[in-house]
């Protein structure tokens, strides 16, 4: 079967690790092999009950087809991300994928209210994955996706998979009732690291239950978009500032999907705040901005376009070259395509370093 | 370094307003029996984002001492005198609006503003003032602001960045109708009424984690006014941000200017790209600076902000940014620093230029008698 | 020098609506505005995208906040990744007129008749005397 020309053409040469493919079920039955009957009955009858208004959709619907690709809707039904083979053909083979890193937030039980039910669905979303993605194509690595609001279940979940080269990270939402770095938060830590393994950290469509702004929710989508940087701000705010690193010196942490430019901004506006109130947190011992450089890894979807395109080469050292990784976030609508994201010339240590090297050194592919 | 001119106009100091007793003069008989009564008084007023004896809040050398029994001493010896200020433009985080009761709230604020006009704006012509208002009802704060606009040495109105919702939004619209129509910019202040979590990740534990986060709340706040249309609704309308710091401005300008091209049809009336807005319409002090000492990573900044008009001079007075008298960052150009001390202010808020030429005026006048 | 190719018949491109043809290894999106045709490369000036897969429709104003217009319908493409819009006629971006625009072909409606004629005809289509023919210059 002929693929289209411009598939043809598009796989060559190019080979890169992405850090951010977004997997999904066709429908809540694809995880019903993973779920008891009692979960099933369950999820028949009350269904989910998350932290929003809407059951069916976000209160800030996306902008064009649900926030898809258009052409990432599979043509015998279901959701973009449901189909494996269009999946692969898309994507996957024409886009030189050597590693795909799977953050399979829907239905994976962060938002979930009820605790148990969310238990269930954070440990079938994770077979799910193996069964459904990792066996079929070893190009995929899954993440563990674990319940941030119940860090005793997310520390079994981790320990349950732990040492399984199919699972790469530990996937968490900062989208938290609570900010990451508080000790809630920290045997979720502790596992991770025992585990040898990153954690993940993606904004979830779905708002932790706090408003999105400090000053409320926003009216717009645009706004809503812009929330996924500054709740990421936060998050790394809370990781740093609540001594996480000094507590687990070993702990990598990698900013998936939040944008990455605004983190050396973040590191210096911390540093001067840190020199004139650091009697508050004692158990920050260093600058700030040292332990981001030390423990932070970004992805670079969705890319910045500045004006001038060589400002991101100064964005990129300022950051540090070897923190930077290439993704796609394959099938949303503001998908980065390998060839075009990046728009000024890199050398080819650091273009090997972006698309390739810096994660598979990460997640030690 | 220091200041190399004379004559620079601060654009964000404070004062404080020593206590509720001074207040009660300016309030209604009904309010005074509240107040006084229900030993509302008795508490003081400090907003949670600044903790009064905080090493952050007042810097030690500006601490007053019990030797210091008058405000406006310590301000012309800490502050006018030292920076040899043409003005200064002071605003007052008073507590009240933190109140839910929005009458006695709107009530503090125009004790607070009357207080602010007997007390210091007669007394010292080189202070200038933005009008405390409650915002969370806002008829009553267009109420407070007609009421104060008649006085030209009130050159803007006050607002926390944070409250009860982004401040885009349409019901928050007739202030920004009144400010406009009286040639008063809006000074939206670093600080917040805690009626949400300071975060969108939550209650954060610190207050350095929640004064390094105000950035982000002026990052929303910037996304909101250009996503409800703010600046196309009020065309003369000056936004300025204060305390907000200015190193995340391009991530910003980047971000918000590509979303657009993406979002335009969900907001229309957002009819040019987000740079051009972002750099004709907003100002920001210059405190903190929240950046590396480094000039050359100062001026990277800069240059990628790409324009000279936004920053404003500011002190920050008595927060503690900076030591000693070294207000200003290193590597800016004389130039630069004549345009953010001198003109860049006077552009930000018309009102300045009148209330000074009516100072004149009246100087002029009194020395021909 | 330019090559003429033959697209399709007018009847198959019914207006508004559109058909993605590969001519001479391109991917070429021909769109039938009210009844004038025009061609547009299948490929996103911003990132590369198959913007001809996006979605027809108008040219979205307002005269201020809450006074929604949609207008010139049928006339913008928008782009099935970032939503950015293009005007089909013109090729140019709305947001970025000067600085973004997607290649445009050229275009002609060709009656059969001078078609049976000559190396012009598709292999792949039936010629009908009667019918008009969708050509584009490459």
């Amino acid at each position: 079967m002929n693929a289209p020309l411009r598939e043809q053409k598009a796989a060559q040469k190019l080979m890169i690790v992405d850090c951010d493919i977004h997997p999904i079920q066709r429908s809540a039955k694809d995880l019903y092999p993973f779920l008891s009957k009692h979960w099933r009955e369950h999820l028949e009858t009350f269904g989910g009950h998350v932290r929003q208004g809407l059951i069916e959709q976000t209160m800030w619907p996306r902008m064009m087809a649900a926030g898809q690709r258009a052409d990432a809707y599979p043509a015998q039904g279901g959701p973009p991300g449901s189909d494996f083979e269009l999946m692969k053909r898309q994507h996957l083979d024409v886009n030189g994928v050597e590693f795909g890193m799977l953050v399979a937030l829907s239905k994976g039980g962060m938002e979930e209210r009820n605790p148990d039910l969310a238990r269930a669905l954070s440990s079938a979303v994770n077979d799910w994955q193996l069964e459904a993605w990792v066996k079929r194509d070893a190009r995929l690595k899954a993440g563990i996706v674990v319940t941030g609001e119940d860090p005793a279940h997310a520390v079994a979940e981790i320990e349950k998979r732990a040492g399984d080269p199919s699972f790469a990270q530990v996937i968490l939402s900062p989208r938290s009732s609570e900010p990451l770095g508080r000790r809630k938060c920290w045997p979720i830590y502790a596992a991770a690291v025992r585990a040898g393994l990153p954690v993940g950290l993606h904004p979830a469509a779905i708002p932790g239950g706090s408003a999105s702004s400090g000053a409320g929710w926003p009216t717009y989508y645009m706004q809503e978009h812009h929330t996924f940087v500054t709740g990421s701000q936060a998050t790394a705010v809370s990781l740093v500032m609540e001594g996480v690193f000094e507590e687990f010196p070993d702990l990598r942490i990698a900013m998936i999907e939040a944008g990455f430019s605004w983190a050396p901004a973040l590191g210096w506006r911390m540093d001067r705040v840190w020199e004139r109130m650091r009697k508050e947190t004692p158990h920050v011992k260093r600058p700030p901005s040292e332990y981001m450089r030390e423990h932070f890894w970004f992805a670079t979807q969705p890319m910045e376009e500045p004006e001038n395109p060589q400002d991101i080469l100064q964005v990129f050292e300022w950051i540090g070259w070897d923190r930077i990784m290439f993704s796609t976030d394959y099938p949303h609508w503001d998908f980065d395509d390998p060839r075009q994201a990046i728009r000024v010339r890199l050398t080819d240590e650091q273009r090997e370093k972006i698309f390739r090297a810096n994660a598979k050194a990460l997640y030690r592919l | 370094m220091k200041l190399p001119l004379d004559g620079a106009i601060d654009c964000d100091a404070h004062m404080s307003v020593p206590n509720v007793a001074a207040l009660l003069p300016f309030m209604s008989d009904y309010w005074r029996d509240q107040i006084v009564n229900r030993y509302i008084d008795r508490a003081g007023f400090n907003l949670m984002s600044y903790p009064p004896r905080s090493p952050f809040t007042v810097r030690d050398d500006w601490r007053p001492t019990s030797a210091d029994k008058d405000g406006l001493d310590v301000l012309r010896r800490d502050l006018l005198d030292p920076f040899r200020l043409s003005t200064a433009i002071c605003h007052t985080l008073h507590g009240s609006i933190a109140l839910f009761n929005e009458d006695m709230g709107a009530e503090f604020c125009k004790a607070v503003n009357s207080w602010v006009a007997r007390e210091r704006l007669d007394r010292e012509p080189r202070l200038r003032a933005s009008i405390l208002v409650h915002a969370q009802n806002p008829a009553l704060a267009v109420e407070e602001i007609e009421r104060c606009a008649e006085d030209p040495r009130f050159v803007a109105v006050l607002l926390p960045v944070m409250g009860d919702n982004p401040l885009g939004r349409r019901l928050y619209w007739p202030i920004y109708e009144a400010c406009e129509r009286h040639g008063l910019s809006l000074a939206v202040h670093a600080g917040s009424t805690y009626r949400h979590a300071p975060t969108g990740a939550g209650w954060t534990s610190f207050q350095s984690e929640d004064y390094v986060l105000q950035s982000s709340a002026f990052e929303n706040l910037i996304v909101s006014f250009l996503a409800e249309g703010v600046f196309q609704k009020f065309q003369d309308l000056k936004l300025v941000c204060m305390e907000s710091g200015f190193t995340w401005l391009p991530t910003l300008i980047w971000r918000s200017s590509k979303t657009w091209r993406g979002v335009r049809t969900e907001v229309p009336w957002l009819d040019r790209v987000p740079s051009e807005i972002i750099r004709e319409r907003i100002r920001l002090t210059l405190q903190p600076v929240d950046a590396p000492r480094d000039p050359k990573i100062l001026n990277r900044i800069l240059e990628q902000i790409a324009s000279d008009d936004m920053l404003l001079f500011s002190t920050d007075y008595p927060h503690s940014q900076f030591d000693g008298e070294d207000v200003l960052p290193d590597g800016l150009s004389d130039e630069l620093i004549r345009k953010i001390a001198i003109d860049n202010p006077l552009a930000a808020f018309p009102r300045l230029a009148s209330a000074h030429a009516g100072q004149k005026e009246q100087n002029r006048q009194e020395n021909v008698q | 020098m330019t090559t003429r190719h033959v697209i399709a018949k007018t009847g198959e491109i019914a207006p508004g609506s559109s058909k993605i043809v590969t001519v001479a290894g391109r991917e070429i999106g021909v769109f039938n505005v009210g009844g004038d045709f025009y061609a547009l490369a299948n490929r996103c000036p911003h990132a590369g995208a198959a913007l001809c897969e996006g979605f027809i429709s108008g040219l979205v104003g307002a005269d201020g906040p809450n006074k929604y217009r949609l207008e010139r319908k049928g006339e913008f493409i928008r782009c099935p990744y970032h939503g950015w819009e293009f005007d089909i006629r013109t090729g140019q971006s709305w947001c970025d007129p000067k600085s973004m625009k997607v290649r445009q072909f050229s275009i002609s409606v060709a009656p059969g008749e001078t078609l049976v004629k000559g190396p012009y005809v598709a292999e792949t289509f039936a010629v009908q005397v009667e019918e008009n023919y969708v050509v584009v210059d490459l």
